[in-house]
Order: structure tokens, then C-alpha cells, then sequence
């Protein structure tokens, strides 16, 4: 990796395709339970690539846009460095080894699945597994709570009604909700 | 289902669902659910709990829950479908708005799209929840884990694998079993 100069005259770096595959291939060994705050200490204190700053900019964009937030990641950084080659690279880096150990598991789950001990690991498993998810709500529910709460709980609430219990489609919901919860965000900008 | 069949059909479902999983995979989780277990009944309502499960213990970002739900539909070719299908999309988005975000990230507009989105996200995340609650929770004792496994989650830096761990070796002993 050569390191060549910025309009400041501070180093800038620039890695290759290599260091961006392996980069995010060690973040999705590391990823547990949430792969986001691995690729940012990767990316700012490991590698130096990027200051925290740019740092939360590439964040605003992979989480203004759809897609997994840390595949997003891999690609907007991969760009940023090396054009198509180099998101390709992060992404490959980034699913490579998750894809395969998750694809084991499953020819494993296949053949396995329906054994005593195996049933019963499983009901431990994915019970612990929904209450993640939960948790995992509750901490994306509570800043925007606090933060706007005649506005965001409302909102909150219909979606999980709409599709948690109706059981409505996702995409008639998100047409029908999001221009009202947009709307709502643009009245009360600061 | 023949092998073409199975991942034309795993493309054209997940293909459209990358576009839409604003916030993340948990935003489609239960369409994810809807089409594979009830309307297409690719897999039972165990299997989408128990792939979820394997997602979320394997290292590696959870919208593996589409590769294996792949893998199960026509092996390792339905696995790299699902997950290309997944991905894809979203990511050639990106990587389009990547070269022009300088541009508009400083827009009044594009702040007040993220503050509207995202309360609707999180709705849709609390669904996902409970749409896997419902397919993993068989009975008192089950629901008690997933209790209790919320609160050590949000209340504590705990690593989640060693409630995994320990809600593993409680199942083992056959409690939960239904």
C-alpha cells in the first residue's frame, strides 16, 4: 500500500484492492451481533483510512439508503478508494466467509435438524435469538422516542400494527406511511 | 420446484426486498416471512425461527437469514442467488449515490427523508420481532427466554453469544421442547 499526499500535505492513504478485500473480510469474522461498530474501528483506528468524520458521512449515506447497513459500508468505502473494483473487492471480502460457514450450517441443519439434541439446542437458540431482536428495537425506538414524541411513536406504532399484527405488506405500508412520516419530519425541522 | 425454477423464484423475491430494506433486513423481515412460510410455504414457521437463530449466532451481518433460507430452496447456488439478490441492488444504489452524495448530503430534504424514514423502520423492526417470537416461542418457558434474553441485551455490554450459550444448554436439557 503506497501512500500518497493530500491537498494538505497530510498522508493520505490509498489502499489497494487486497487490503480492502482482507480489511472486510476480518470485520465479518469480528461481526458479532452487529457488524457496524467493527467496520468503523477498522476503517478509522486500524487502517487509518479514513478520519472519524468521514467516517460518520459514509455512515449517514448507508443508512439514509436501503440495503444491509455494513454491506453498504463495504461498498461506499471500496468506491471511495478504488471505483468498482474496490466495492466489488469489500464486498466480496465482506460475504466470503460468512456466506460459507452460514451455507455449512445449513447443509449441517439439513441433515441434523431433526434430532432430539439439536431440537432442543434450537429452542433455547432461537428464543435467546427473538429476544435480541427486541433488544435491538428497543435501542433504535428510544432516541427517536425521546427526541420526537408526538410525532415518531405514532408512527412507530401504526407500522407495527400495520405489519405485525395485520400482517400487511411491507411495500404498501412504506408507500403509505413514509410520505406522512416525511411530511411530519419537515414540518418540524429545526 | 426445478433447480431454475427455485432461483428464478429466490431472485425475483428478494430482489425487490434489498430495495426496500431501508434501516436494514429487519424492515423486511416480515415480508421475508409472509412470502417464504405463508404464502409460498418455502419452510415451516420452526425452520424461519431456527434459520434466524443460526443467522444471528454466526459471525457476520443477520441478513444471512436470505442465504439460508437459499440454501434450504435449491442448496449452494439457491444460497449465493439469495444473498447476490439480497445485496445487489442495494448495493449498485449505493454505489451510484456514493459519487453524488457531496452533493445533497447537506439538503434540507435528504435530513428530513432519514427523520421520517426512520421511525417507520423502526416499526417495521419491532414487527420483525415479533413475527420471530411467534414462529420461536413455543410455550411459557420459551417466551421466558426471549424475556430475559431482551432485557440482558439492552441492559447490559453482555456478548449476546453467552446468552446464546446458555439458552442452548437450557434447551438441551429439554424444557423448552414443546
Amino acid at each position: 500500500m503506497h501512500v500518497s499526499r493530500d491537498v494538505d500535505g497530510n498522508p493520505s492513504p490509498s489502499p489497494g484492492l487486497v487490503d480492502l478485500f482482507w480489511a472486510f473480510l476480518t470485520v465479518s469474522c469480528s461481526a458479532f451481533g452487529g457488524a457496524l461498530p467493527w467496520a468503523q474501528r477498522m476503517i478509522v483506528r486500524n487502517r487509518g483510512w479514513m478520519r472519524p468524520d468521514e467516517f460518520t458521512d459514509v455512515l449517514a449515506l448507508c443508512q439514509f439508503l436501503p440495503g444491509p447497513n455494513v454491506v453498504n459500508v463495504a461498498v461506499t468505502v471500496g468506491e471511495r478508494f478504488r471505483g468498482l473494483p474496490g466495492a466489488v473487492a469489500a464486498l466480496l471480502g465482506l460475504l466470503v466467509l460468512p456466506v460459507s460457514v452460514v451455507s455449512a450450517f445449513a447443509a449441517l441443519y439439513g441433515r441434523f435438524g431433526h434430532t432430539e439434541a439439536l431440537r432442543g439446542i434450537f429452542a433455547g437458540v432461537a428464543a435467546a435469538a427473538a429476544g435480541v431482536a427486541v433488544a435491538m428495537m428497543a435501542e433504535l425506538a428510544r432516541p427517536l422516542v425521546r427526541r420526537h414524541p408526538v410525532t415518531a411513536a405514532p408512527v412507530m406504532l401504526v407500522a407495527f400494527i400495520a405489519v405485525g399484527l395485520m400482517r400487511w405488506p411491507v411495500l404498501w405500508v412504506l408507500l403509505a406511511l413514509s410520505p406522512i412520516s416525511i411530511a411530519l419530519a419537515w414540518r418540524s425541522r429545526a | 420446484m426445478a433447480l431454475g425454477g427455485a432461483l428464478s423464484a429466490l431472485a425475483r423475491l428478494f430482489a425487490p426486498l434489498s430495495l426496500l430494506s431501508f434501516g436494514g433486513v429487519s424492515t423486511v423481515i416480515p415480508e421475508i416471512h409472509r412470502q417464504t412460510v405463508e404464502l409460498q410455504r418455502w419452510i415451516t414457521d420452526r425452520q424461519f425461527a431456527d434459520f434466524y437463530a443460526i443467522a444471528q449466532a454466526a459471525p457476520g451481518p443477520n441478513f444471512l437469514l436470505t442465504t439460508l433460507i437459499g440454501f434450504h430452496a435449491a442448496g449452494l447456488a439457491g444460497a449465493l442467488v439469495a444473498t447476490g439478490a439480497m445485496c445487489g441492488p442495494s448495493s449498485a444504489l449505493v454505489y451510484l449515490v456514493a459519487r453524488v452524495w457531496g452533493r445533497f448530503r447537506l439538503s434540507p430534504w435528504r435530513a428530513a427523508v432519514q427523520a421520517g424514514l426512520a421511525p417507520v423502520t423502526v416499526g417495521l423492526a419491532a414487527a420483525s420481532a415479533l413475527v420471530v417470537i411467534r414462529a420461536a416461542d413455543h410455550g411459557v418457558a420459551a417466551l421466558a427466554v426471549t424475556g430475559v434474553t431482551a432485557v440482558v441485551a439492552y441492559a447490559t455490554r453482555l456478548s449476546p453469544l453467552w446468552v446464546f450459550a446458555a439458552a442452548a444448554a437450557l434447551g438441551l436439557t429439554g424444557v423448552l421442547s414443546p
